[in-house]
């Protein structure tokens, strides 16, 4: 499992790199500055420095005491990757690839965002390294999450609007892949989650895993032992490869990814790509999709913007066809109310995304036993969806 | 030999270049492609690229994208194209080449998709996200079927794989003439040329250029440094403008004619070889 991807990227017939002629240069380009910085000191040492003293790691690893005698089950630990600085798990490969960026000798980085979390720490880490920096979010993202738009021209990042197709995610990946192709040689392009063209997947993964080393050792010194289950939400699922990753090779660890189960399955408005998709092509990489009987990408929902893609990572996918990583799905329902559950019982606000692994455990931990330990990768912070949450309920602020 | 070899065989013993003219297969319905196609070879057009439209062209700039939407209100698919072509080829020889990305060809089957092709009369095939490094079944069946697949390279693209890209292209070389998407303009020419002549020097094999190239000035600029000129936005935007317009055919048309009079106008660079490098 460990020497996967193989030198083209491919993890089994999943992954690879479907990209313009344009682009494919720039992503061996990437792959060698990757590489070269994985045995560079100097890059080491510096990553080490900012993901310490810039965005605060270590995150703690929180025992939810409350809520686990609430749901009476198994012992639930939350990785607090909502304590980063910008608010999410993003940060991690931002200041990665940020500092791949000075390496290249690039001055711009673009950016999509769903959430506007990834769009945000890329506004950030360009602020902090002096880059200049263009973030493409669909309209629809935009008008939901505008906390985040502003966060980001505050940071002095340009947010382009993207008013094609169902005007989300997949919509601002297009984008930027298309301003990719046009600036290659002046910019980078700062992918957000384990998705696209070889090397982005590998790479994102490994920036991520951060968060399962870390794990492993917190729960470790708290415990004695090693958790029975891992819990994460997916959307492209860099949280969930970040928190997994280091923990494959434990098989007795179980893993669930939770998607978005939006207005439920058979509703067709959904983000589940494992419930309801087939292996297809999309934005680089061969991966479960979305998509209808011509192979067009099928249009998503989810409450969570972050979560509403079309598209998975393509080690997911592999993992998935394994049996190795187990694929859930909860409803926006669900997910509002983890929200509140853990905002009343831990004091703790998850982010919409986080909120959809939270409702797993709801159903997973009362039917574990008390002596169990489940590990729920609490990926953002809620503050960006207070306004949102509030509109749904008609409350007006 | 298929029609696209031919074709530029034939050009260059007439020391011409090839017009070769985008539209997307749809747009703005059906019926008027195929009204489109046989009138822009009244008009001129050597080879026509035919797009299917796909929900996420990466590849391409707004005009591009709008045409396809158009063509997906109607859920225009790949097999309604192959339909076309074979209803084109009752009537034409013109060679017809398939422009669309990936996953649509992947969700017909790889192999159902050359059996058909075959069938209609197809004649190549361009994937803009399908590099030759993820193609091989791909490389396989085309050299089997006949059916070409036609390679893009670009600014970008570094020497030696320029020369992998021209000894695997199949029909000629897709040329992209800037860092960029569809639709964008061309301004440095001499940056062309220097590329168009590396390019030369590394094969035989015809080479087009594209992206970017809307006017008849820079079809008649470009025509002197390339065996084909190909030409998509610019034609996609008059549909556009024209769409509801039942002279369409006739507008579409005379803009062709333009087009294919400044390709008349530039010199080929080179005298007739004997043979072409993938016939």
């Amino acid at each position: 499992m460990r020497t996967l991807p193989d030198q083209n990227g491919h993890f089994g017939i999943y992954g690879g790199r479907f990209a313009p002629e344009t682009l494919m240069p720039a992503l061996t380009d990437l792959e060698r500055y990757y590489e070269a910085s994985k045995k560079d000191k100097a890059f080491q040492s510096e990553l080490k420095e900012y993901l310490e003293k810039f965005a605060g790691r270590p995150t703690p690893l929180y025992f939810a005491r409350r809520l686990t005698k609430k749901l009476g089950g198994a012992k639930i630990y939350l990785k607090r990757e909502d304590l980063c600085h910008t608010g999410a798990h993003k940060i991690n490969n931002t200041i990665g690839q940020g500092l791949l960026t000075k390496r290249m000798g690039k001055r711009r980085v673009i950016a999509e965002t769903g959430a506007g979390q990834h769009g945000v720490a890329v506004a950030t880490v360009a602020a902090a390294f002096g880059l200049d920096c263009e973030v493409y979010m669909g309209t629809e993202d935009m008008e939901r999450q505008s906390l985040n738009v502003y966060r980001m021209r505050l940071m002095g990042a340009k947010v382009t609007p993207v008013d094609s197709g169902s005007r989300t995610l997949k919509d601002a990946i297009s984008e930027a892949m298309r301003d990719w192709t046009t600036n290659v040689r002046t910019t980078h392009y700062i992918l957000g989650s384990v998705l696209g063209p070889h090397p982005f997947p590998v790479m994102i993964r490994d920036f991520q895993s951060v968060i399962g080393t870390e794990a492993r050792r917190q729960i470790r010194s708290a415990e004695g032992r090693l958790p029975d289950c891992l819990v994460a939400c997916v959307g492209g699922g860099s949280n969930a490869m970040g928190l997994f990753y280091p923990f494959l090779t434990d098989h007795k660890i179980k893993m669930i990814g939770v998607e978005a189960g939006g207005h439920g399955i058979e509703s067709g408005k959904h983000a589940a790509r494992f419930a309801d998709g087939s292996a297809g092509v999309l934005h680089g990489t061969m991966t479960y999709l979305l998509q209808d009987d011509d192979g067009q990408i099928r249009l998503t929902h989810s409450v969570s913007a972050g979560l509403d893609y079309a598209a998975v990572g393509p080690e997911h996918s592999y993992y998935h066809d394994q049996g190795r990583i187990h694929f859930s799905h909860v409803t926006d329902d669900e997910a509002l109310a983890a929200f509140d559950l853990l905002s009343r019982v831990e004091g703790i606000m998850p982010a919409l995304e986080s909120a959809h692994a939270v409702a797993h455990i709801v159903k997973l931990a009362p039917r574990m036993k008390r002596n169990q330990i489940i590990v729920v990768n609490l990926s953002g912070r809620g503050d960006k969806d207070v306004m949102q949450v509030a509109k749904m309920r008609g409350v007006k602020l | 030999m298929n029609r696209i070899d031919q074709t530029f065989l034939r050009l260059r013993t007439k020391k011409e270049t090839a017009l070769i003219p985008y539209i997307m297969a749809g747009d703005p319905y059906l019926e008027r492609t195929e009204d489109l196609v046989l009138a822009m070879e009244q008009a001129g057009a050597d080879i026509v690229e035919l797009g299917v439209p796909f929900s996420d062209p990466i590849a391409d700039g707004p005009v591009i994208q709008r045409a396809g939407l158009r063509a997906l209100k109607w859920k225009t698919a790949l097999k309604d194209v192959l339909k076309l072509t074979a209803d084109i080829r009752e009537k034409s020889e013109i060679p017809l080449i398939l422009m669309t990305y990936y996953n649509p060809v992947l969700k017909f089957g790889i192999d159902r998709f050359f059996k058909e092709a075959e069938i209609c009369g197809l004649d190549g095939v361009i994937i803009p996200d399908l590099p030759p490094e993820e193609g091989r079944v791909f490389l396989e069946r085309s050299r089997q079927n006949g059916l070409n697949w036609i390679l893009l390279a670009a600014p970008t693209t570094p020497p030696a794989r320029l020369k992998t890209l021209s000894g695997k292209t199949q029909g000629f070389l897709y040329y992209v003439s800037l860092t960029g998407i569809t639709g964008a303009s061309l301004k440095n020419f001499s940056e062309v040329k220097t590329r168009l002549s590396a390019i030369r020097r590394l094969t035989d094999t015809p080479v087009a250029v594209g992206f970017g190239v809307s006017t008849p000035e820079q079809v008649r600029a470009l025509a002197g440094m390339a065996d084909g000129v190909i030409v998509g936005s610019a034609i996609v935007r008059l549909i556009e403008e024209h769409m509801d317009d039942s002279d369409l055919p006739a507008v579409v048309a005379a803009f062709v004619r333009q087009l294919k009079q400044a390709v008349a106008g530039g010199r080929v660079r080179r005298a007739v070889k004997t043979g072409l490098a993938h016939s």
